[in-house]
């Protein structure tokens, strides 16, 4: 191999090294550490100075207490199937949501699509955070979703949406749509039109010509699309702090009490190892049916 | 190859007034835009035709197989099929199946589901589906692709597999969209003599738009040629390449010598075209009543151009030139010669002999010859 191939493998492999596997490693350590009362909040630390025996000592001093820890509490595992539950149940209502959008945006005249395509990407203009807090405006008592419906004369008494885990959901399907839309867009946009046809010509109905070639042709699009929502949703912090009530149980929320409410770096960081673990399963799933994916259309 | 059919009964519905045509296209238009496709348009298919559509590219023939199969409507006129207006029925209530051009092979489904494809939305009992579809997989010779899906096969593949799912569901009306373009010669002739197989067997009509002229010659029972959505000649593939109506006709099939000249009367259907100075005027045929003097073109096929040495003795044409370049083409071999007037006159010859003992070579003084019949004059 040559220098200019190994520059070019090298650099991706070093950015990953320097910005996912040390900073990993780095958690790792934390969450076999104890808590501590000094700063940094955990013991040991590493101290080379005292050469062999140093590092002798500072293994043996590493467990998996905090991990057994967990177990413990049922608060955690509560939290994690919770966290899996509304990563489900949003994805599934956000591919509901998002597929018709998506077909929609696919068989619209020529001309129009960009514009389209441009009104899913624009919330991304402005900052997550506001985009969050304005739906806490919308959707508390005095929200403007209540004002509409009192003054419609739709219900009598507003109702309470925010912090509970409907507000959830609907921060989760509004932040997580484009990026269900947008791969399921590009597998109906390179739906040849004359495949319908040939169903159609071959006996199908309208819908049955959707059910047997567009929706089986753009499942590439469909199960992109549901991992990028389900594998970020799973760990998200945000919205359920900010939307959800004190019975909304993420692991996220979770994992940040641990961290800055009970500063107990050790537990927060066998949630966080935990949490990645419980991601990996779909990061592997998914990636396989990339490459499934891409070998069937070479 | 073909097998000369034991009773020579002359199939020619079209001549016969009693006969109802199965697929009708009144005053048809079809407008895309303010682009016109089809432009005014009349034709009429009867039961068991194989008829071939013919002409250059974008001149309509795709529009008027997808107005049949149903997916464009007329913009002007009607379409009957069985004598019944067709224009509301959609497409999956005709008894029409279309091959496409574009194969629209569906790519998550294998060969053989490819086929199965429209015997599944029948009401076909699932052990004749089976049965129906390794019939049609044995026809196109691609058993052994039966698992396979589209894009792990080649492109003639391809095509006999769109070819074989058209053919599944054995309609009243089947559109070929140059169902043959991708196959080696011999595997289109092969498939092109079990189409009029199956015709024969199953009654079927078949309506194919090919851009392969000896194709159109070999299967069609009528030929259309077409121009810019346009017919300009509906007939039989020998009255077609025999008696073409017009020059363009002509010059679409097959290669012609043109030569234009005025005629003037001399027999029955007999004309001559004096065509330049100090030449004598070239002898020809014309069914139709020409004026005197009117300009004509005088159209001859190559093969019925004679080419020898001495000026034949009771030829009706004969004009001398020189050789003026050969073309070998294996089988015949195509002789271009120079009129004094410097224009080129084709003439071919079917090489009996090897190459070393031909005739004539360059710059050759020889005489071309050819009979009145074979010299048709066109006006348009
Ligand atoms: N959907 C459409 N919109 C606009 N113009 C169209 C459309 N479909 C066909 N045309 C035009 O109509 C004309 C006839 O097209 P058609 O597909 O029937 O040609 P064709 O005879 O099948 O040609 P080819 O031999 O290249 O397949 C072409 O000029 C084409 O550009
Ligand atoms: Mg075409």
């Amino acid at each position: 191999m040559n220098y200019r191939r190994l520059m070019l493998i090298g650099v991706p492999y070093l950015w990953l090294l320097g910005l996912f596997l040390v900073p990993f490693i780095i958690v790792l350590k934390i969450s076999l550490s104890d808590i501590a009362l000094s700063i940094p909040p955990y013991a040991p630390t590493l101290d080379l100075s005292e050469g062999w025996a140093g590092l002798k000592d500072f293994f043996s001093k590493l467990d998996f207490d905090n991990f057994l820890f967990l177990k413990t509490d049922p608060l955690y595992w509560k939290a994690y199937v919770s966290s899996l539950q509304i990563a489900i149940f949003s994805t599934a209502i956000t591919l509901l949501v998002g597929y018709p959008i998506a077909y929609g945006m696919a068989r619209a005249p020529e001309e129009w699509r960009a514009t389209l395509m441009m009104l899913v990407i624009l919330p991304f203009w402005t900052s997550f955070l506001i985009r969050v807090y304005s739906w806490m405006g919308i959707l508390g008592k005095e929200g403007f979703l209540n004002a509409t419906l009192m003054w419609l004369g739709i219900v009598d008494e507003p109702l309470t949406i925010l912090n509970t885990n409907t507000a959830v959901y609907i921060g989760i399907v509004y932040t997580y749509l484009p990026f269900m839309i947008l791969p399921i867009y590009a597998a109906l946009d390179k739906l040849d039109i004359s495949l319908l046809e040939a169903a159609e010509d071959l006996g199908c109905t309208r819908t049955s010509a959707f059910w047997l070639v567009t929706l089986p042709l753009s499942r590439p699009g469909i199960v992109a699309g549901s991992f990028l929502v389900f594998i970020p949703v799973i760990g998200e912090f945000v919205i359920p702090s900010l939307l959800g009530g004190s019975n909304t149980l993420m692991i996220g929320k979770i994992l940040f009490e641990e961290f800055s409410s009970n500063r107990d770096w050790p537990v927060a960081s066998a949630v966080a190892v935990l949490l990645l673990l419980i991601v990996v399963v779909p990061i592997v799933l998914f990636q396989r049916s990339q490459e499934r994916q891409a070998e069937a259309q070479k | 190859m073909a097998q000369p059919s034991k009773t020579p009964v002359v199939f020619a519905p079209w001549e016969d007034q009693t006969q109802k045509p199965v697929i009708q296209f009144k005053n048809v238009t079809k407008r895309f835009g303010n682009f016109t496709a089809i432009d005014n348009l009349s034709l009429d298919i009867f039961e068991r035709e194989f008829f071939a559509l013919l002409g250059p590219s974008g001149c309509g023939k795709t529009t008027i197989m997808r107005m049949l199969a149903g997916f464009e409507s007329a913009s002007e006129g009607t379409i009957l099929l069985g004598g019944k207006d067709i224009s509301a029925v959609p497409p999956n209530k005709r008894p029409v199946n279309m091959m496409f051009q574009s194969y629209a092979l569906f790519p998550h489904l294998s060969v053989w589901d490819n086929i199965a494809f429209g015997l599944r939305r029948s009401s076909m009992p699932k052990d004749e589906i089976g049965a129906r579809v390794d019939e049609m997989l044995r026809l196109t010779r691609m058993e052994k692709f039966a698992k396979r899906k589209p894009h792990q096969i080649s492109g003639g593949q391809r095509q006999r597999v769109a070819l074989a799912r058209s053919l599944a569901k054995a309609p009243k009306l089947l559109l070929l969209d140059e169902p043959l373009g991708a196959l080696d010669k011999k595997l289109r002739h092969d498939t092109q003599f079990e189409l009029m197989d199956i015709q024969e067997k199953t009654g079927t009509t078949f309506v194919i738009v090919t851009h392969d002229q000896e194709e159109a010659m070999t299967v069609a029972s009528r030929v259309a040629v077409m121009d810019h959505g346009k017919l300009i000649q509906v007939a039989t593939p020998a009255a077609i390449y025999e008696t073409p109506n017009f020059v363009y006709v002509a010059d679409f099939i097959g290669e012609v010598n043109l030569v234009e000249g005025n005629s003037r009367k001399v027999g029955a259907d007999k004309y001559e075209v004096s065509w330049a100075e100090g030449q004598t005027a070239l002898r020809g045929t014309c069914p139709r009543e020409i004026a005197e003097g009117t300009r004509v073109t005088y159209a001859v096929r190559p093969e019925k151009v004679a080419i020898s040495a001495e000026k034949p003795k009771d030829a009706a044409n004969a004009i001398q030139g020189s050789v003026h370049d050969i073309a070998y083409l294996g089988n015949i071999s195509t002789y271009h010669v120079m009129l004094p007037t410097g224009q080129v006159i084709k003439a071919q010859e079917s090489n009996t002999r090897r190459l070393a003992n031909r005739h004539f070579t360059w710059d050759d003084q020889v005489w071309l010859s050819f009979t009145d019949t074979a010299g048709v004059i066109l006006t348009e």
